[in-house]
């Protein structure tokens, strides 16, 4: 016996024996999930990727933020050419010396952290909210859910922009300004979905129970509300990468001596006219690899856990 | 009806007065616009006639006093840079921005909707799950990525496109158009296209979910059991029932593309209020800032009362319910 066989209560035993009483939903989710090639494919690579995030100092060849192993004499090689240390820099270098390869792996490290950092924290927040709104309904649903209303009525970037243009630079006022962007989503999300958990015969019974306000909330309501979070969360993350690199390349955001993804692309476009196309390029397909992995994983993520598509 | 009207207008009212406060508040604490404007050499008595001459020494809410009665006056600041009034300079670049959001809206329109109704007519064909994965990827890219490829490949590679400006301007009906001109247009294509990627995707998305829905419908087995040619189902009843959630969502998305091209102007030097932005934000220069976001709230909430309007016109179930809450 498996633990996920405990976690199954009297009603989820039914379901699970008509699917033949040897699944449990976790394994029917994963056996789901893989039925897609490329979703598998795209969880692969998103591994792989936060792989490289985590342990970027192990493996970059050098340390581009060491001012002073980087040096201005070795700003703009072709992919290939060797830099005055010695080391090959397969992707070439960037306008300040740094190799790509290294740059890259840095920057990639920057933008998963900012991303999945604020889809975490946004989360959270908007989860708080959003509960509260569909539990306590009335004047403070109405009012949680007009700030919802007025915030997602206005473009993300303009609000991230005005945020960052008030904060002024860094990884922190960066975050912030993508965690207000993205609350919102999560808020109204969570909302909808709670307010029809609301109305099951179990929360129902545990207000019976005379089990307390919070307890029917994270115990009970929090629970069944999560899977659409989980959808919501992967392409929130996804947006919000490729929305700090927006904003990096327009100057706010992340400071130059960071450089994220967005950043090295935003340093490479100025080379772009005379045809040193790599300091732009590469960064570019990284951050590209990364969004759309994230992209076809919380796809299928939406089609597997959407109770409405369930067999 | 009315009611509903008034009650609208009165909310834009406050979300106009409350976004003010908080443009004006929060530009109000970035860097010292002094620091920028005043020469190295200017001793302290120059500083503080320039701190005084932009009334930067009264206290923040009689800033916010002043720039309010101001504002209701048509007059939103001059700008610290070019001593103009900042209306003005943004109103200048609206027609620039303003084409280039219709071209892309366009676009949008002119290859989105055969696309994805050609999807969602033959799911299965290998044409239209390229279609949904180029849709996919049209979601996925950033726009200002996109557009530094747009210009690594046909402007430096091929040298088919400009990759900066609006070349040759001409004046129709008192603005400056670049897209009548061949010269104008071929600055306007790129710019255009890059702006209009996501929108296109959406579009794609839209009608190939709308199709399939239709298909299904009783009046469409209705006339092909009538007998109609296959074209006049598709141009006529599929094409009239996907129409309506296709131009709602372009409505409300036109803001967004307005707010968009402030990345696609940056890309290409496109000289609109959005390459205005971004210079001024660079060089501290507040009052445009504020002129900008104000402008575009005005946009925005004037967009969104429109589109409440036509839904409560066109849906009473909406004004009901709010009439009741």
């Amino acid at each position: 016996m498996t633990a996920t066989d405990q976690d199954l209560t009297e009603g989820n035993k039914q379901d699970a024996q008509e699917f033949e009483g040897l699944q449990t939903p976790f394994k029917r989710f994963l056996s789901d999930f893989c039925e897609s090639k490329l979703a598998v494919l795209g969880f692969l690579v998103i591994v792989g990727i936060v792989l490289l995030a985590i342990f970027a100092p192990l493996l970059t060849p050098t340390d581009p933020y060491d001012l002073t192993s980087v040096t201005i004499l070795d700003s703009r090689l072709a992919p290939g050419e060797k830099m005055m240390s010695g080391t090959v820099a397969y992707l070439g270098t960037d306008g300040a010396g740094r190799d790509m390869v290294s740059a890259m792996i840095y920057g990639l490290r920057i933008s998963l952290g900012v991303g999945i950092g604020s889809g975490i924290i946004a989360m959270l927040i908007g989860i708080s909210f959003g509960l509260l709104s569909a539990y306590a309904g009335g004047r403070i649903d109405a009012l949680f859910m007009r700030i919802v209303d007025i915030q997602l009525s206005f473009p993300a970037i303009l609000v991230a922009l005005v945020l960052l243009v008030t904060l002024g630079k860094g990884v922190d006022k960066t975050l912030i300004a993508l965690v207000v962007v993205q609350w919102a989503y999560y808020a109204r999300t969570i909302r909808g979905t709670a307010l029809v958990e609301r109305r099951r015969e179990y929360i129902e019974s545990a207000v019976c129970l005379g089990l307390s306000k919070n307890r029917i909330m994270f115990r009970h309501l929090l629970p069944n509300c999560i899977a659409p979070m989980i959808v919501v969360g992967t392409m929130q993350v996804a947006h919000a990468i490729s929305l700090e690199a927006t904003l990096s390349f327009l100057g706010l955001g992340m400071p130059q001596t960071e450089p994220s993804l967005g950043r090295l692309i935003s340093n490479g476009f100025e080379y772009i006219l005379s045809g040193k196309y790599w300091i732009s390029v590469f960064p570019g397909l990284a951050l590209l690899v990364t969004i759309v992995s994230i992209n076809l994983v919380g796809d299928r993520l939406r089609d597997v856990l959407n109770p409405r598509l369930q067999k | 009806m009315s009611v509903f009207i008034i009650r609208r207008l009165l909310q834009s009212g406050v979300v106009v007065i409350i976004m003010s406060f908080i443009v004006f508040s929060g530009v109000f604490l970035i860097g010292d616009p002094v620091e920028i404007l005043v020469s190295d050499d200017a001793d302290q008595e120059e500083r503080e006639e320039m701190i005084k001459s932009m009334g930067l020494d009264k206290p923040f809410l009689v800033q916010y006093g002043i720039f309010v009665s101001k504002a209701l006056k048509g007059n939103l600041g001059e700008s610290f840079v070019f001593n103009e009034p900042a209306l003005l300079l943004i109103l200048d670049r609206m027609p620039a921005t303003m084409e280039l959001a219709v071209v892309s809206l366009m676009i949008a329109i002119i290859f989105g909707i055969p696309l994805g109704v050609w999807a969602g007519l033959k799911p299965d064909s290998w044409a239209s799950k390229s279609i949904m994965t180029g849709s996919i990827l049209g979601f996925s890219l950033p726009t200002f990525w996109v557009g530094i490829m747009m210009i690594l490949l046909f402007a430096v590679m091929l040298g088919w496109l400009p990759s900066t400006g609006r070349g040759d301007v001409q004046v129709i009906l008192g603005m400056p158009l670049s897209i009548f001109s061949w010269d104008g247009f071929s600055h306007v294509l790129m710019p255009a296209v890059n702006l209009a990627l996501f929108k296109l995707s959406m579009v794609i998305r839209l009608a190939r979910a709308g199709t399939r829905e239709v298909l299904h419908q009783d009046y469409i087995k209705f006339a092909k059991a009538k007998g109609l040619q296959e074209s006049r189902i598709i141009l006529v009843h599929v094409m009239k029932n996907i129409l309506i959630p296709v131009v709602t969502v372009l409505g409300l998305e036109f803001g967004g593309l307005v707010a968009f091209s402030v990345v696609t102007e940056t890309v290409f030097a496109w000289p609109g209020m959005g390459k205005l932005l971004i210079d001024s934000i660079g060089l501290l220069d507040r009052p445009i800032i504020v002129a900008y976001l104000m402008i575009i709230v005005f946009l925005f909430v004037f967009i969104n009362l429109v589109v409440d309007i036509l839904y409560s016109i066109l849906d009473p179930r909406v004004r009901l319910q709010d009439v009741k809450s």
